[in-house]
């Protein structure tokens, strides 16, 4: 860029989250002292509405070529600081972000004086770096409009059709050699006690007779290149691989029951199953004659080997306990529980049902667990019931372990051809736990269902209906663009040594004829590790250059080259 | 082209519906009640377990609404009529009037702050006042003041008028009158969202004559930074600082008595994250959480009630109180409670109550519900086609619903359940579409 950086400087007092500490009119003259500081202002709220004018109206009226703001996280607000300079007509890539709040009010909120100082450091360094900012073009790139769902459980199976009646073709990838996933083993559903092949069917049908929807059962990803718009999947089955292109990537592989193998007498004391089993054996009508039965909640779950709540397993129990109770009201069924994980409307109704029909509900402590041992005639349990204070002991015919759900033993394989994060448990991780629950950083692959964390088939469908429509929004676009901040080789510095190629973990850089590496800079995120690693200094990363970055880390020294 | 969508509620949910679906080229029609988008959401202090600070992750958002090119945001509106069906529903929407001319006013606050009518401040739970001409807050969007007729000098008395006197932009109207929009939509989703039990029928806990017993989502603005207090815990009462604090849970929750008998879901994580946020204040606190059962039924939830205890020191006792009763001197409160794990009949002395109040139905439900065509169940929340296989469609087709409008839930399940949405009205409009 030929012309004198004009830079603006706009300095937010957050209310009173900066405002109270940093002495935002003394930070506003001192920006004016900088150099190639043209204009500076306060906001009280920089992101408002107003703020968001005041910065517009600034550039067209000082003529500015820079912006700086000084005010949060550029997490949250840079986008909507861009959208801003983009609207007065300033490329995005002209702004920068100094960080008074997060990194200085919010950390030195007793030592105000020395807040204002570090904020004057920050706000000093911004304009450092602002003043060499380049324009960044974002390339544009076309989205396939195919999706690619990985699993064929009522998760995967919604989200595939959702997809089809949005328009768009798409390939269904099952591991088992039929639909339907783990609702194939359950009985009924709470909370309307519906057969859970009754829920399956149409769903099953919809996706077989749909011609826009291409099910690849005994299948399993074998490997996915590419990016947003344009992925490329291969798939292999005992039949051979085969390669196809996808615009999107929705991953709903579900989730698996727990195995309590030596927990609470499962796999050594007779008359002791999951409640799986017990679904199983009363959907086949094979229970017998049971006349008591004693559940037990959280067989495996909130313990420090798996500390998460399964979620499902309190209502699962609730329902099942009714049945009991329905088929033979004489039947004797307790559930042993440390929490009740019964919530909302439909589920609470549950709980209070299952206690209408008299079954018994038993509160033990996590630090003195339920017992489970060979008795005269069948299973014995012996719990400490903490709200009667006293032991009981029970010689049912049937024990029923509530087993979490546990992730998906295929989840690492997949988070890796995938590169997405799992969390600590195991399952899936999304951007953001609140405001991005289903879509993964990565862009154009999210995330639906029990692969993401134990929940209902309710909920399920849900999510995946919102995954179907994260996914078809870049593809109903056609066009995305891509970011600007990526990595440039100078190819007279590189010497082809391909360690970039190795760390890359967006397979973004390749070699090319010559043996000098290539970025993609579609499918480059700028992380910078390349850049990091290069032993010939030949990577630069755009927005972040070397000389952008010597002379911010100069002015936090109290240097300001001219 | 294909027909706009109408969302109803401009809460997280339909925030989160409207931008699905602009993103994706469709125009969309946001009809907000209040003078701002930004629902409940915009109202609590920090979300867990990120401890994010709410508003901050939520204005980028309610901005990005605000300056989509396929949004319309109708604030202070209501939808008052429907008819026809999916693909061409014909609704009428009333704007109330702002007697703000919303095309010249900045937001820059001079008439708020020359306004001499002081009323409660709703927005921040009554714990302070605002004027009769406001913001009803500060990230508010759009950021366009307000007058509150039934509290204006002009408007109750013809005297004052100051506001339009100081006002800089000329934008003050009070000639302003309720607008009739016509809006021909493909589809509506309905993200009406849910409000807070009221505990005072609950006479046991004090609600109501006991000023330090709050409920949470006040709570929420006593310990906000943009709160009435500046973030600092004053009690209401004194302005003492709170040191010593309990939460009650299941209040107006699970019980066939009084209150509701269902489980409000969120109300034990967020008792947790708030007495988290009373240690980061002050870790010599001493903050106990009176539950029922624990419901940590979220991911990671569990680690987030372990940490609580184990680093934070927050307690937890099992029990329903029966009583709050208060020392007419010190203004101190007492709790009276059997720990049912231990069966000991106690009593606890604190400075400040919270009642974790159950989310119950909006009353205005009724109405709409009527205008809509849809059914409601028996508290008063809107009704799923089906609660297993259609969760996010209706009795009528064409018309969806996510968020707290059809049951408590937390923020993850509404912005998930809102994408939902937007995906069933995009479908729709593909259907329907030319």
């Amino acid at each position: 860029m030929s012309e004198e950086p004009r830079i603006g400087v706009f300095v937010c007092h957050c209310g009173i989250n900066i405002g109270g500490y940093v002495d935002v009119p003394k930070i506003v003259e001192y920006s004016m002292t900088l150099p190639d500081v043209v204009y500076a202002e306060p906001n009280l709220y920089t992101c408002s509405s107003d703020g968001l004018q005041k910065i517009k109206e600034a550039i067209e009226k000082h003529n500015l070529n820079r912006v700086v703001v000084a005010s949060c996280t550029p997490r949250t607000h840079e986008p909507l600081f861009q959208g801003a300079c983009e609207e007065a007509g300033l490329n995005k890539y002209l702004f920068e972000m100094a960080n008074i709040r997060d990194q200085c009010s919010w950390v030195h909120m007793h030592e105000p004086e020395k807040a204002t100082q570090k904020a004057k450091d920050l706000v000093r360094m911004a304009v450092a770096k602002a003043r060499l900012l380049t324009p960044g073009d974002e390339p544009e790139i076309d989205i396939h409009p195919t999706g690619l769902v990985i699993g064929g459980g009522v998760s995967g199976m919604t989200a595939a059709l959702s997809l089809m009646n949005q328009g768009f073709k798409v390939h269904l990838v099952e591991k088992a050699d039929k639909l339907g996933g783990a609702l194939n083993e359950l009985g009924t559903l709470f909370p309307t006690n519906v057969k859970a092949g009754e829920l399956l069917r149409p769903l099953i049908k919809g996706v077989e007779e749909s011609p826009d929807i291409v099910v690849h059962l005994n299948s399993a990803l074998k490997e996915v290149k590419g990016f947003l718009g344009n992925f490329e999947a291969e798939i292999e089955s005992k039949e051979g691989s085969e390669r196809f292109e996808v615009g999107t990537v929705i991953v709903a592989t579900g989730a698996d029951y727990l195995d309590p193998v030596g927990l609470f007498g499962y796999g050594e004391v007779h008359g002791v199953v999951t409640q799986l089993e017990l679904e199983q054996k009363m959907k086949e009508g094979s229970l017998g004659d049971v006349k008591s039965v004693v559940m037990v909640q959280c067989a495996g779950s909130r313990i420090e080997e798996r500390p998460y709540c399964s979620r499902i397993c309190c209502t699962e129990a609730m329902k099942n306990a009714s049945l009991l109770k329905e088929e033979d009201p004489d039947r004797d069924i307790y559930i042993l529980y440390r929490d009740l994980q019964t919530y909302g409307i439909e589920y609470t109704e549950m709980e209070w049902d299952a206690k209408r029909k008299g079954v018994k509900l038993v509160k033990y402590d996590k630090a003195r667990p339920p017992v489970v041992t060979r008795g005269e005639r069948g299973p014995m349990v012996k719990v400490w019931a903490s709200l009667l204070n006293e032991e009981l002991t029970i010689e049912p015919d049937l024990v029923v372990l509530s087993a979490p759900l546990v992730p998906n033993p295929d989840n690492k394989t997949l988070s890796q051809q995938l590169k997405v994060p799992l969390n600590s448990d195991g399952f899936f991780m999304e951007a953001h736990v609140k405001l991005r629950p289903l879509d993964f950083a990565t862009d154009g692959i999210f995330v639906c269902g029990t692969a993401h964390s134990p929940k209902e088939v309710a909920e399920s469908i849900s999510q995946a209906k919102g995954a179907a429509s994260r996914a078809g929004i870049p593809m109903a676009k056609g066009r995305v663009r891509a970011a600007a901040i990526t990595a440039v080789v100078d190819e007279d510095r590189c010497c082809g040594c391909g360690i970039c190629i190795e760390l890359c973990p967006y397979n973004a850089i390749t070699k090319d004829e010559m043996g000098i590496a290539r970025v993609t800079s579609v499918v480059c995120k700028g992380c910078g590790v390349c850049g990091a690693s290069c032993p010939e200094r030949a990577i630069t990363m755009r927005h972040f250059t070397n000389e952008q970055l010597e002379a911010q880390g100069l002015a936090a020294l109290g240097r300001v080259v001219d | 082209m294909s027909k706009p969508v109408l969302v109803i509620g401009g809460g997280v949910a339909g925030i989160q519906a409207a931008l699905d679906l602009a993103d994706r080229g469709l125009k969309v029609h946001l009809v907000e009640k209040s003078p701002s988008i930004g629902g409940v959401m915009a109202q609590l202090d920090k979300t867990f377990p990120t401890m994010d600070c709410s508003i901050c992750i939520l204005a980028p958002k309610m901005i990005e609404c605000s300056r989509h090119p396929n949004i319309t945001i109708h604030t202070l509106s209501q939808v008052t009529g429907v008819s026809g069906g999916p693909g061409d529903f014909k609704v009428k929407v009333i704007k109330e009037p702002r007697s703000v001319d919303e095309s010249k006013c900045t937001g820059c606050g001079i008439c708020s702050e020359k306004c001499p009518a002081k009323v409660k401040d709703e927005w921040q739970e009554g714990l302070t006042e605002r004027k009769a001409i406001y913001i009803i807050f500060p990230q508010a969007v759009p950021l366009i003041a307000c007058i509150d007729r039934d509290n204006c000098l002009y408007f109750q008395k013809g005297i004052c008028q100051i506001c339009s006197k100081v006002c800089p932009a000329g934008a003050i109207d009070y000639e302003q009158k309720a607008e009739e929009i016509d809006l021909d939509v493909s589809s509506i989703i309905v993200a009406t969202g849910f409000q807070e039990y009221d505990p005072s029928e609950l006479g046991e806990y004090g609600y109501g004559r006991f000023e330090d017993v709050i409920t949470a989502k006040e709570f929420e603005r006593l310990v906000c930074a943009s709160g009435p207090t500046g973030g600092h815990l004053n009690r209401p009462s004194d302005g003492k600082i709170a040191h010593r604090v309990a939460f009650v849970q299941c209040v107006g929750s699970r019980s066939h008595k009084k209150g509701y008998p269902y489980c409000s879901s969120v109300c034990c994580m967020y008792a947790t994250k708030e007495a988290v946020l009373i240690k980061e204040h002050e870790p010599a606190s001493d903050v106990t959480i009176f539950y029922m059962d624990l419901k940590v039924f979220g991911q990671g939830f569990q680690e987030f009630v372990d940490r609580a205890q184990s680093h934070w020191g927050v307690k937890y006792v099992r029990g329903r109180p029966g009583e709050i009763r208060r020392n007419p001197v010190t203004k101190d409160l007492t709790i009276w409670y059997e720990n049912t794990e231990t069966g000991e009949v106690a009593e606890k002395e604190v400075d400040l109550a919270v009642l974790c109040t159950t989310m119950i139905s909006r009353p205005e439900n009724k109405e709409l519900a009527d205008v809509l065509g849809l059914e409601l169940d028996e508290w008063g929340f809107f009704e799923s086609l089906d609660p297993l296989m259609n969760p996010i469609e209706t009795n009528r087709p064409g018309i969806y619903i996510c968020g707290c409008c059809h049951g408590p839930r937390d923020i993850p399940e509404s912005v998930a359940e809102a994408s939902g949405t937007a995906a069933c009205a995009a479908e729709t409009a593909r259907r329907y579409g030319q």
